[in-house]
């Protein structure tokens, strides 16, 4: 292979306007290519080696490769398969409220409305602000004597005041509240980008063809929205799948007793709390491939029913 | 029969108008909460009311941010390794993104196709083997060490922007100013990237934006009080909710300010460089 791309650049070499072209494009790219060698490519390679070994802070020099070991580790305790359950509830809750929320907002603010822009621009603040601020501030609205929503619940529901970050169920729906309120900013901006390019000459037909305004909704919103909406819903997917900051932020890193650990949390965990480097290695290779798996089927099969269209 | 129509879109047309006011109040209410707290006279901090202007409203926490805690250091920290990030990821995106856009060559569009597939790595997958070669080389509490994470993280994104940005600028502006005697590079530097300024500024905040508020890389890498960014320093305030919450709610609000300011102005730009870059891919 590489001795006949250096038979094409000899054979090129009185062509020397087409050689210096790539040796430019070359030297472009170097720059950014060593960067991204040394910070993506070989620290992806070192991971792959340390998942084959007994890294750990005990073996940190003296470590040596164990073949699938820490893979069959990751495998065979019970705790993986809860986190991948407790993942897969964050992942669908989370976007399934985002897209909801997000597309419902969206077709009122296509609305004729009082007071449009401001309000827009109000709705994507929990998008702008820092991550790391949302999640602290969140913890602290939910803290049992002082936050704030325990003093609502008290004051207007007159109920007795949840201890949202002592038990798990509470302390996990804490995280998914935190998660979905800075999320659906983002789903409601694409989708509002998406209904604005719709033209409106469709309605108008279907105003003709005396369509309600659910049908409309139904035959003309819809199967125009989802082809903007469904790139977006994978990244969503990513993004929320891989959100390591509001599960450690709000739980305080997995509390009460590592109960409301998603996977990437708990590799966090395993490998900066724990220092198992190798299980975490192994873990994350098995996150990656999970998630790069997903992508290609949906990807796939939402392109796929496209054309079905 | 039209009357009562009439009446019935009005209805409709309040109840979308209350759920919107609705999620504004919600979106705002954490906001309020943050500014109030940080509002509070020190001795009452812990309060129970739900009022938005506390009794005894004062700046104190403001004044001792600045004054008492390492606040104004954190914040030089930050702001030297978000620039540090910036400028490298402006320099690397630009020219990267410009050989892929003009050229081709070798293993182009396997390595495009590689910088999308690294937006699906799970956060620890190149930290801890970033962390481990740090740790060896001994770049644990330096800056050196966030500042390469961070460029790592921002950089697959900055590309791929920069490349769509310089697709819609047509190839006969280079050719006219090679035509003219300009070379390769001098029609790169002097025609192309001029016009590619918007492209540059959106790199230079999203660059930015990823190294001002990280924690979970900085939490790893920085373990000296005194190299802490502000996401730390703000973390280390709330874990002392009782003695130095105002001191967490007036310096959230301050790093918030920045990041929101940059964010809305960027938002038209990143959404749709996120549409069309998610479209085409």
């Amino acid at each position: 292979m590489k001795s006949t791309r250096w038979g094409i650049a000899i054979g090129h070499w009185f062509d020397s306007e087409r050689l210096s072209t790539e040796k430019f494009a070359y030297i472009l790219m170097a720059p950014a290519a060593i960067v991204m060698f040394g910070v993506v490519v070989y620290p992806f390679f070192y991971n792959v080696v340390i998942s084959f070994s007994n890294m750990s802070l005990r073996h940190f020099r003296d470590w040596h490769l164990i073949g699938l070991k820490q893979y069959e580790e990751v495998f065979s305790g019970r705790i993986f398969y809860t986190v991948f359950l407790k993942t897969i509830i964050w992942t669908v809750v989370n976007v399934f409220f985002h897209v909801t929320i997000g597309v419902v907002l969206a077709l009122i603010l296509n609305r004729k409305l009082f007071g449009k822009a401001a309000i827009r621009t109000l709705l994507i603040l929990p998008w702008a602000i820092p991550q790391v601020i949302v999640a602290l501030t969140w913890r602290s609205m939910f803290n049992y004597e002082y936050g704030a929503i325990n003093l609502f619940i008290a004051h207007y529901l007159r109920m007795a005041p949840v201890e949202w970050l002592g038990k798990p169920l509470e302390a996990f729906s804490a995280c998914i509240i935190t998660n979905i309120w800075l999320g659906f900013p983002f789903m409601m901006t694409i989708a509002l980008g998406g209904l604005q390019s719709i033209p409106q000459e469709l309605y108008e037909a279907a105003d003709i063809d005396g369509a309600s305004g659910w049908q409309k909704f139904w035959t003309v919103t819809a199967p125009l929205l989802r082809p903007v909406m469904i790139p977006a819903i994978t990244l969503g997917i990513i993004w929320t799948f891989n959100n390591v900051n509001i599960i450690w932020l709000v739980s305080n890193g997995g509390e009460p007793s590592d109960q409301t650990h998603i996977l990437v949390s708990y590799v966090y965990k395993a490998a900066f709390n724990l220092y198992r480097y190798g299980y975490a290695a192994a873990l994350s290779m098995v996150i990656f491939v999970i998630l790069f798996a997903f992508s290609l089927v949906f990807l796939k099969r939402t392109r796929a029913s496209e054309v079905v269209y | 029969m039209k009357e009562k129509k009439g009446r019935f879109r009005k209805i409709i047309a309040l109840i979308l108008y209350l759920t919107v006011i609705g999620f504004t109040i919600i979106v705002l209410y954490p906001i309020i909460n943050v500014f109030s707290i940080s509002l509070r006279p020190a001795d009452r901090l812990l309060s129970t009311s739900l009022k938005i202007i506390p009794d005894g409203a004062s700046f104190h926490a403001y004044k001792v941010l600045f004054t008492e805690t390492p606040f104004l250091l954190w914040f030089w920290n930050s702001v030297l390794i978000s620039l540090t990030v910036t400028a490298t990821g402006v320099v690397l995106a630009s020219t990267a993104g410009y050989a892929f856009s003009r050229f081709n060559f070798y293993g182009k569009k396997s390595t495009m196709v590689g910088l999308l597939v690294t937006q699906m790595f799970p956060p620890t997958m190149l930290l801890l083997p970033m962390y481990i070669m740090l740790l060896k080389l001994h770049l644990i509490n330096s800056y050196i060490g966030v500042i390469v994470i961070y460029t790592s993280t921002a950089l697959p994104f900055c590309v791929w922007q920069m490349k769509g940005y310089y697709d819609t600028i047509p190839f006969s502006l280079e050719e006219a100013a090679r035509i003219d005697g300009a070379t390769r590079w001098g029609a790169f530097r002097k025609v192309v990237l001029p016009l590619a300024a918007p492209a540059l500024v959106i790199t230079a905040l999203f660059s930015f934006m990823t190294a001002w508020a990280e924690y979970v890389v900085a939490a790893q890498v920085l373990q000296d009080t005194s190299l802490f960014t502000l996401p730390l320093g703000l973390k280390q305030f709330e874990s002392s909710m009782s003695t130095q919450w105002g001191l967490y709610a007036a310096g959230s609000l301050i790093v918030s300010i920045p990041a929101v300011a940059l964010f809305l102005f960027l938002s038209r730009w990143l959404i749709s460089g996120l549409t069309l870059g998610s479209v085409k891919g």
